[in-house]
């Protein structure tokens, strides 16, 4: 065991700290981390290779399981993006309800991050404090979509179904309440002088280094940089928004803890101007697909098992031979799609760009050096969520 | 030690001797089946603190309010497969969850519960063979985290091991002043000295001692803010991450009973013991009637209360950190405690 200087250390998969089945394989020397390789995979479910057989309707539900602490965001994301892609128009009801459920996703993958961020240097009660409040936010899905947790309750072209007064009710109720619930979290680490000991000048990393990344979010905004893809190519209701964008001044562990404080009380200035502002109208756009969207005309697919042709229906061509990209700001960054079609209703190759994937890949910038109790300050800071970075 | 009275203790006649053999089997008999019981249910007062802390219940389902889980996880963890790591070192692996717990039960020969309850009575060094006790049980730590053969396990021991050492001094250190003051090591004379003053609590005198000393205490117990050697975001477990069932139980016994030990030892020297002071006393005769064994625990359980609380609320050092804060702060602080109590002392 002791044969070389360095102890080499197998940080997860199985791990409490790794947020899921993120493994880090870490050169100790003593308690300091030499090297850090991060190694990902553990949760690949192929959900882009999936995505590929599925017609755009059909798909939406494998976003839920991207990220499934904001599954409303990646719903929102790929409908905007197949929008976009098939030149659809939600109606503007829509688009202010998906900007609600966009922020409130944002304050629950929030939630759930300063819980487990806290929780995971020492700091107990606030997850079970934060986990309380996201219930909240969770019984508000239900009260909108019956669903908890995969929601799918955007749709292409609008949502699924729509808001009533009862909803519009909870929600002034949640945004008023909640601000006080903020200020119990910071209460218990804001100031307190071992939660600052251990995120300030922990984890740092340049302005310059987090564009070249690929760093997005509040990962990003720690570090100073102003990019928010909310402000920098608006969808959904956004452009008639008045919010800022937090950013960081310090790029350590500290500063974006503090953006994403702020971000909380962003969403919920957002949420209530989407609240005062919600227009009449219908929620689903004429033109949008149904469900049970024709696939249209075969695939050819050379060498494929299944042959060389894959089963479809002849139909009027509706989806353009196109390649787009387009992305919306989840909570944990920039998520983009990425489609190539063929002019079938399915994607000929579909590719996500999580925010977890890139931020993942910036874990030994951040570690090597420091100690091994930083590692989890650093996970904890760049909010990753396996799901997302696996796929 | 002192020789005369370890004699004394076994007396001329062998009736005798017996006799007093027995008492103190007896005596010992007690005070590790109460301690045990408090063990088990600090546990359950610490799930439920923590619990109404953090806006759950805590347990509820085993018996009124969950006051029999203790026995219902005694139970389970009775029950469990013992597993050796195959790669381990047996014959170790075994002997070290022996010894941390023998280790801190030993100490609590010298702890005064009430009046003339100690076990070991005239032990004229009880202050120091407290010390070397909690010392002692570092090597449990030590040899579970070596002969686990697991990597984790050997950080959480090496850890340990760093952090016992430096906070022993300063937890030593900062006791000092009791022993200036008081004059004597001997538990029971410390509390009779502060029964000499009016105040009866050498944390009157002593805060900024005590102070320190509770911080020490949550180091040696590995509680919460430094309990690194356990962290269970970095090192899941710490050092008895290869431990199962009953060897697990053991440690985990071991630090409780550590806890109540160092509440033990807080109460006793700056508290008073199973005293009140003169002061309240005169003021409130009547509370004479009650036990002094009720005023000692009840001091014991609001600082094992503290224990939970400070847990449910701070985060966790990092490892510079506590080195730095054990020997640049903590050891400096103790020594100039001792100077200008020695030097009140001598003026006074």
């Amino acid at each position: 065991m002791l044969k070389k200087k360095e102890l080499s250390i197998n940080m997860g998969p199985q791990h409490p700290a790794t947020h899921g089945v993120l493994r880090l394989v870490l050169e100790l020397d003593g308690e300091t981390v030499v090297k850090c390789t991060p190694h990902v995979g553990y949760l690949h479910r192929g959900t882009e290779k999936l995505g590929e057989n599925r017609t755009y309707p059909m798909a939406l539900p494998l976003t839920d399981r991207l990220d499934y602490v904001s599954s409303m965001s990646n719903n929102i994301g790929y409908c905007v993006a197949v929008e976009r892609l098939l030149g659809i128009e939600a109606p503007a009801r829509a688009k202010y309800i998906r900007t609600i459920m966009a922020e409130l996703t944002r304050i629950a993958n929030h939630i759930v991050w300063i819980a487990t961020h806290a929780l995971d240097i020492g700091a107990m009660t606030v997850f079970l404090y934060s986990m309380r409040d996201r219930e909240w936010i969770l019984d508000l899905y239900e009260m909108v979509c019956g669903a908890r947790l995969t929601v799918t309750y955007p749709r292409i072209g609008g949502v699924r179904c729509d808001i009533d007064q009862e909803f519009m009710d909870s929600c002034y109720k949640f945004i008023e309440d909640f601000p006080k619930r903020i200020e119990e979290y910071e209460t218990l680490i804001d100031q307190n002088r071992i939660w600052l000991q251990r995120t300030v000048g922990v984890g740092i990393i340049s302005a310059a280094d987090a564009i070249n990344w690929g760093l997005t979010g509040p990962t990003l905004r720690g570090s100073g940089v102003a990019y928010d893809v909310r402000k920098a190519a608006p969808y959904d209701a956004y452009d008639q928004i008045d919010f800022e964008v937090p950013v960081g001044k310090n790029c350590d562990v500290y500063d974006r803890y503090r953006c994403r404080m702020d971000e909380f009380r962003q969403s919920i200035s957002i949420i209530k101007q989407c609240l005062d502002k919600m227009p009449d109208g219908l929620v689903l756009a004429s033109e949008a697909p149904p469900y049970d969207m024709p696939i249209g005309k075969p695939r050819v697919m050379p060498g494929h098992p299944m042959g060389e042709i894959l089963p479809g229906e002849l139909v009027e061509e509706k989806v353009p031979f196109d390649e787009l990209y387009s992305a919306t700001e989840v909570p944990k960054g920039e998520l983009g799609f990425y489609f190539v079609n063929d002019g079938t209703a399915r994607p000929y190759r579909m590719r996500i760009r999580a925010p977890s994937f890139v931020h993942a890949s910036v874990l030994p910038k951040l570690c090597e050096g420091s100690l091994v109790a930083d590692v989890i300050a650093n996970i904890g800071t760049i909010d990753i969520v396996l799901g997302e970075c696996d796929r | 030690m002192d020789i005369s009275s370890f004699y004394g203790f076994l007396g001329t006649d062998t009736t005798d001797f017996i006799l007093r053999m027995i008492i103190m089997v007896a005596k010992i008999a007690v005070v590790i089946v109460i301690a045990l019981l408090h063990v088990a249910y600090s546990t359950w007062f610490e799930r439920k603190i923590i619990g109404h802390m953090q806006i759950r219940l805590g347990p509820m389902r085993v018996g009124y309010h969950g006051l029999l889980q203790p026995f219902a996880d005694f139970v389970k963890l009775f029950f469990k497969e013992d597993i050796i790591p195959s790669s381990g070192d047996r014959p170790v692996f075994q002997l070290a969850p022996m010894i941390a717990l023998f280790a801190t039960i030993s100490s609590l020969a010298v702890i005064p519960f009430f009046n003339d309850f100690v076990i070991a009575k005239n032990m004229n060094v009880g202050l120091l063979y407290l010390f070397a006790m909690s010392s002692l049980s570092a090597y449990g730590i030590i040899l579970a985290g070596w002969s686990s053969n697991s990597k984790y396990a050997f950080l959480g021991g090496l850890r340990s091991s760093a952090q016992v050492i430096s906070y022993e001094i300063a937890l030593a250190l900062s006791l000092v002043g009791i022993m200036v003051l008081s004059g004597s090591l001997n538990l029971v004379e410390i509390i009779e000295a502060q029964q000499k003053h009016w105040y009866g609590m050498y944390v009157v005198v002593q805060f900024p001692a005590y102070i320190l000393f509770l911080i020490c205490a949550f180091a040696e117990t590995n509680r919460t803010p430094f309990d690194l050697p356990e962290a269970e975001s970095e090192l899941v477990a710490g050092y008895f991450v290869e431990y199962s069932g009953m060897r697990f139980s053991l440690f985990f016994m071991a630090e409780y009973i550590a806890m109540i030990i160092m509440s033990c030892i807080a109460v006793t020297c700056f508290w008073g013991g199973w005293t009140l002071p003169p002061v309240v006393m005169k003021a409130l005769p009547f509370l004479a009637v009650v036990p002094g064994l009720v005023w000692f625990l009840l001091k014991v359980y609001c600082h094992l209360f503290l224990f939970y609380w400070v847990r449910a609320t701070v985060p966790r050092f990092r490892y510079d950190h506590l080195m730095s804060l054990g020997w640049k702060v903590l050891i400096p602080l103790a020594l100039a405690n001792i100077v200008i109590t020695s030097i009140v002392k001598f003026l006074f």
